[in-house]
């Protein structure tokens, strides 16, 4: 279609507004309530464009684009009607920019300076709104809403919770909940639609000016989509994070805990080396003793008895770094996968094995679902979103068919229960129930948890969901390939990728142990040194999990290092404790559950004496150098050099932001017989807001996860009426060592 | 004077049985498988030929609106949707006919049904409206006992059923996409147009939204044939029209007329006039609260249908003529409008909440005698403002009583701004507001001696 906009002619597709035509032909045109992810409501009237022969002015945003049209937005009946609009916009509001934390990046604002008058003619009392109780996360201001109503098209249509909504009519409409807080992961994503200072963020209130922050394009660790973010911070603190928009990956979102838990930054914070001392107490140290006791260790180490295993943070170069290191001292006990299980070796080394085939983008193409051992809007919540998306699309003639094996959730959109535990599948590949559903779609998708397959029936498992997805027709097109894998951890695919995995055989075979060997020979005395990175969660072990086994406890006989940021269960029961860069501190490569490989830059330093992890293990190479039989220094000294020769090793790595392309023919069969365990799925993630280091002593986060808890047993609104005091403590010193502080 | 033989209505005062046997004794329910046999095209052309317009206040020719159905039923099914929320203030015609001749408006749904391809239709009352829908559910019962709505409606071999739904006390809803909103059990809010009801109704489905006077009138027009409606009523306002009458007249009444009747033989013939004479009259709303007044010396020759009144800048509406003397203090009354627009506004577009308001405050000011210089010019930008830029035409309806006001009677504005205090005192110290531009003058020269002026030279 061509049309024409104030004289530029611009061709546009099928279905397009006037307003995306204008856009195409460069033409800005003021808006509030037009958001492009969002459904149309047409109700700000702040778009109102001029088309020849048409009666009055149209609104843009819902107005169909249609071949031949004329459109102007510069002629005076247009500029006449925004400057009526701004006018009654801003009447009722109650101009306080100078105290409202929108400012300096509000539209209302922008578009009054653009498009207003210069005074107000409004000589009457203002209305003023009580304010909401919309959750922990989020603070009102109802008296500068302008109904715009964006804050409701979003919980519905894309978080999938309806309980926010608009009541009364005229000038007493008010956006409310009636009193309950939201029980949504995306609720940082309202303050983000908001156009105005109504909701702001509850955590960031008052933190600080847009002006005054640094910005920094980072990717999200919190679990395994690398939703791209970017990093607001001021000075040595992480003010906030806000989404940067990636059509394949996160769209316009990010969920809670990637937005909001960098509160965590900045408590229990390692930000020296420590050493336990013979009484059992770690005592403070330095760099140089850390690392030449940990060198002397190392060095009169049979590499037998050495082991490293990865946590769910760990960016690519560091992985790299300590597998080098390990593969320098010959040893192959390495492992990335400290919740256990066999996914990216043995017989599941097949790429397509593990990763997310389909692509997150691709979730739009299916036309029937099957989720199996996972809770997606846990463990993935922007593919929960993106599952929702495709649901609310519907498919020819009806809904999507979604279907679940697993532990039965609220997930935000219709799911079929086929029961709760392996048994299930069986039936499926009787090709029974559900099965001919799948079979009957031209694009059947199926997800499963990465966490199910450190199941003790984990390769069975595997095996029976192979001939699933060959049976239903889920793979084997040239266009389609729809077995997922949905990885909870960050850190996860890159190491799996790089091979961060003990080598062939296990150790059965005389290879490398893996996660299970590693802690079952430490609790043996079998092991002299253990290295954990970024290891919190071994055997997936949450701390307020008392009824779980604690696997930190068996690694008593061992001398455990801990290279991390966190206080948290490694560190606890680590030996010597190397402080190591959190997330916003360190650039980093990171994969992500589809295999799409990701940068993260830096936005503030590591606090203390706390270093990028690479350069630690960098830094033991050369300490260990010294040492007699201690081996050759790593072969980089910069983080450049670092990834040219990760490269080099792993081709795969060196393309940014693509999915792997994994063939489906490398993953053969391997057991005749399926031996399902009757044990019940267990959720992957008991608390979608506290599953790493730093989300554990996030008090935002804490707070999420009670109003969670509460709003879920149906008594938000009494146990956090309020939304409380900023949860920023912005005294000068925060992360700094109390040298710091002195020599400043 | 219409002829008696020429009305639609015939019990439209009541005066005759309103049940199935006095509607069939009217005439009604007569030979209508005969209409319905000429076919969809040819009920559609006659319903087009004969000119007729809406009559919920548009006036768009119903037949064009009909063919605006898709032709075919296809995924969807179509329905026909009976707008009898009449909530206009001065209006009550459709009451009339729901309580005094529903069948009127049962056969009309049944013909228009079945010229759109509808199999269903729904009748949304205005939810104040108990004695009609009493009536009306026990004239479909009727009805349907007597094999008029079923499975083969009226022996025509056209399965038919009418359901009625009841609103709750809101005006917007009136308006054809909030009432659609309203029956799918949201919030009355109107939609964006496009997509119009045609392509995109109730629950998604082809849906044509007609008044109760508009389908209630078209049996009549198909028995009688498309001539004899064209012929009454003036060219492109043909037939017949219900008018509402109120307000300072002697006897306020609803009566079926002719469109294009001169005002002054309408009020005179059937309202017994207005009270004290026609020199008494100072005002006169011709169509419902939403359309602007109108003053005397327009008044004296004004003939009654959409088009003469559009060239006045007022408009038909629902025909609800509110008569207004010297005794009104106009301000007041259209202050009170602005007030209902205000309340009524559904809050969904940005000029219509802030703008009914402010209007309102506006006019507030002014009845109270408070009103200041800026304000004239601010009330008529702010109107402007709202008028034309809001999803559905509540805007225009809240904004065009006061630009009325305004282009007739602004000197009246001008005596109540509060510099011109003195001026404004009533001549019977009673601080209440005068009543009429001769009312201005005469106190104008009373207060005389208290100007600062006149006090120095006594």
């Amino acid at each position: 279609m061509k049309l024409k906009i104030n004289d530029i002619e611009v061709e546009v597709e099928d279905g397009s507004s006037v307003f995306q035509a204008c856009v195409a032909a460069g033409v800005e045109v003021p808006h509030f309530c037009y958001h492009d992810k969002l459904s149309v409501a047409g109700n700000c009237r702040m778009c109102l464009v001029e088309l020849e022969n048409a009666p009055k002015p149209i609104a843009s945003c819902a107005f169909p684009a249609a071949d031949g049209m004329v459109v102007r937005t510069d002629t005076p009946s247009v500029e006449a009607a925004r400057e009526g609009v701004m006018e009654f916009l801003l009447i009722n509001h109650p101009l306080d920019c100078p105290i409202c934390d929108q400012g300096g990046e509000c539209d209302l604002q922008d578009q009054s300076l653009g498009y207003g008058r210069g005074t107000s003619r409004f000589a009457d009392n203002k209305r003023a709104m009580p304010e909401q109780y919309l959750g922990p996360l989020i603070k009102t201001f109802m008296t500068r809403c302008i109904h715009c109503t964006r804050c409701v098209r979003f919980a519905t249509e894309i978080a999938g919770v309806e309980d926010l909504g608009l009541i009364n009519r005229g000038e007493e409409a008010e956006i409310t909940t009636m009193g309950r807080a939201l029980d949504t992961e995306f609720a940082g994503c309202l303050v983000d639609v908001c156009p105005v200072g109504a909701l702001t963020s509850a955590p960031y209130s008052f933190a600080a000016r847009p002006w005054e922050l640094n910005h920094a394009q980072s990717v999200d660790v919190s679990d395994g989509v690398g939703s791209n973010i970017r990093v607001d911070s001021r000075g040595r603190q992480v003010l906030r994070v806000l989404p940067r928009l990636h059509e394949e990956v996160n769209e316009d979102w990010i969920h809670d805990k990637a937005r909001h838990a960098i509160d965590g930054l900045v408590r229990q914070r390692l930000d020296r080396p420590y050493l336990r001392t013979p009484n059992g107490k770690l005592t403070e140290t330095n760099w140089d003793t850390a690392l030449t006791i940990l060198a002397e260790r190392m060095a009169s180490c049979e590499a037998e008895r050495m082991a490293a295993l990865a946590g769910n943070l760990a960016d690519c170069d560091s992985l790299y770094a300590l597998k080098s290191l390990f593969a320098a001292r010959g040893c192959q006990n390495i492992d990335c996968r400290q919740e256990g299980g066999e996914l990216g070796s043995g017989d599941l080394s097949a790429p397509v094995a593990w990763l997310f085939n389909s692509t997150i983008a691709g979730i739009e193409e299916a036309d029937a679902v099957l989720l199996i051992g996972c809770n997606p809007r846990d463990e993935g919540a922007l593919i929960n979103a993106r599952l929702r998306k495709r649901f609310l699309q519907g498919v020819q003639g009806g809904v999507l068919p979604i279907a679940q094996i697993g532990a039965e959730a609220d997930l935000t959109y219709a799911v079929e229960s086929l029961g709760n535990s392996p048994q299930a599948l069986e039936q499926l590949l009787a090709g029974t129930g559900f099965a001919e559903v799948l079979a009957g779609a031209d694009k059947p998708l199926i997800i499963v948890g990465a966490g199910s397959a450190a199941r003790p029936d984990g390769k069975a498992l595997w095996e029976g969901l192979r001939r699933l997805s060959e049976q239903v027709g889920a793979v084997g097109q040239s266009t389609w390939n729809g077995f997922n894998v949905l990885h909870s951890a960050a850190s996860r695919v890159g190491g799996l990728l790089m091979g961060f995995v003990p080598t062939q055989g296990g150790n059965g075979g005389k290879g490398g142990k893996g996660t299970a060997e590693i802690i079952q020979a430490a609790e043996a005395g079998e092991l002299d040194i253990l290295w954990l990175l970024g290891a919190d969660e071994l055997g997936n072990s949450a701390p307020d999990e008392n009824s779980r086994e604690n696997p930190y406890e068996k690694l008593g006989k061992t001398f455990v290092v801990y290279q991390g940021h966190h206080g948290d269960l490694g560190a606890s029961h680590a030996d010597l404790v190397l402080p190591a860069a959190a997330w916003p501190e360190k650039e980093g490569l990171y994969v992500n559950t589809e295999g799409r490989v990701q940068t993260a830059n830096r936005a503030i330093f590591p606090p203390g004496e706390a270093r990028e992890d690479w350069k630690i293990i960098r830094a033991v190479s050369g300490a260990l150098a010294k040492q007699s039989g201690g081996g050759v220094v790593l072969p980089f000294d910069t983080l450049p050099q670092l990834r040219q020769k990760l490269f080099a090793d792993h081709p795969v790595l060196a393309e940014l932001d693509k999915p792997q392309k994994a063939e489906w023919s490398q993953w053969h069969a391997t057991q005749s017989e399926l031996n399902f365990s009757q044990e019940a799925f267990t959720p992957i993630v008991p608390d979608f807001y506290r599953t790493d280091s730093i989300s554990r002593v996030s008090e935002t986060m804490a707070r999420c996860s009670a109003v969670r808890q509460a709003a879920r047993s149906g008594s938000a609104e009494q146990i956090f009426p309020q939304t409380g005091s900023p949860l920023f403590d912005l005294a000068p010193q925060e992360g700094l060592s109390p040298q710091e502080v002195e020599a400043s | 004077m219409l002829a008696e033989s020429d009305k639609v209505f015939r019990n439209l005062h009541g005066q005759a049985d309103w049940q199935l046997a006095g509607a069939q004794s009217r005439g009604v329910w007569q030979n209508t498988a005969a209409l319905l046999a000429q076919g969809r095209e040819e009920i559609i052309s006659k319903v087009k030929d004969s000119g007729l317009r809406g009559r919920g206040g548009a006036g768009f020719p119903t037949g064009l609106k009909w063919s605006f159905m898709p032709k075919e039923e296809g995924e969807f099914p179509h329905y026909l949707v009976i707008n009898a929320d009449e909530s206009e203030p001065g209006s009550c015609k459709d009451r009339e006919i729901l309580r005094n001749d529903p069948h009127l408006l049962l056969e009309g749904c049944l013909i228009a049904g079945f010229a759109m391809g509808a199999h269903k239709a729904y009748i949304y009352i205005r939810g104040e409206y108990w004695l009609p829908l009493q009536r009306l559910e026990e004239a479909i019962a009727e009805a349907r006992t007597a094999g008029l709505l079923g499975d083969n409606a009226a022996g025509s071999g056209f399965a038919f059923d009418i359901e009625v739904t009841r609103g709750a006390g809101a005006y917007i809803c009136g308006e054809e996409t909030a009432l659609l909103e309203s029956m799918e059990g949201k919030k009355g809010m109107p939609r964006l147009k496009p997509p119009f009801p045609a392509g995109v109704g109730l629950w998604g489905c082809p849906t044509t939204v007609n008044n109760v006077e508009t389908i209630a009138v078209v049996p009549t027009i198909l028995r009688r044939g498309s001539d004899w409606w064209s012929n009454l009523g003036r060219p492109k306002n043909t037939g017949t029209k219900i008018y509402s009458i109120s307000g300072a007249v002697e006897t306020p009444c609803n009566v079926e007329e002719e469109l294009g009747i001169p005002l002054r033989d309408l009020i005179e013939q059937h309202a017994g006039g207005v009270i004290g004479g026609w020199d008494e009259l100072q005002a006169v709303v011709p169509g419902g609260s939403s359309m602007p007044l109108l003053p005397k010396h327009i008044c004296d020759d004004l003939l009654m249908d959409f088009d003469t009144l559009a060239s006045h800048q007022s408009g038909l509406g629902t025909a609800a003529v509110i008569v207004m003397d010297k005794k009104t203090d106009l301000i007041e009354a259209v202050g009170r409008f602005a007030h209902f627009y205000m309340h009524e506004s559904c809050g969904q577009c940005t000029p219509c909440r802030e703008g009914c308001g402010w209007m309102y405050r506006i006019m507030k000011r002014f009845s109270a005698g408070q009103g200041r210089a800026e304000d004239l010019d601010l009330l008529w930008q702010v109107s402007r403002q709202v008028e034309g830029h809001t999803i559905c035409a509540f805007g225009d309806a809240a904004a065009w009583p006061i630009q009325g006001l305004m282009r007739h009677f602004r000197p009246l504005l001008e005596s109540r701004i509060v510099q011109a205090e003195s001026v404004t005192k009533s001549p019977t110290g009673e601080g209440g507001a005068p009543a009429s531009v001769e009312a201005i003058a005469s106190a104008s020269s009373a207060a005389t001696p208290a100007t600062p002026e006149a006090v120095l030279k006594d």
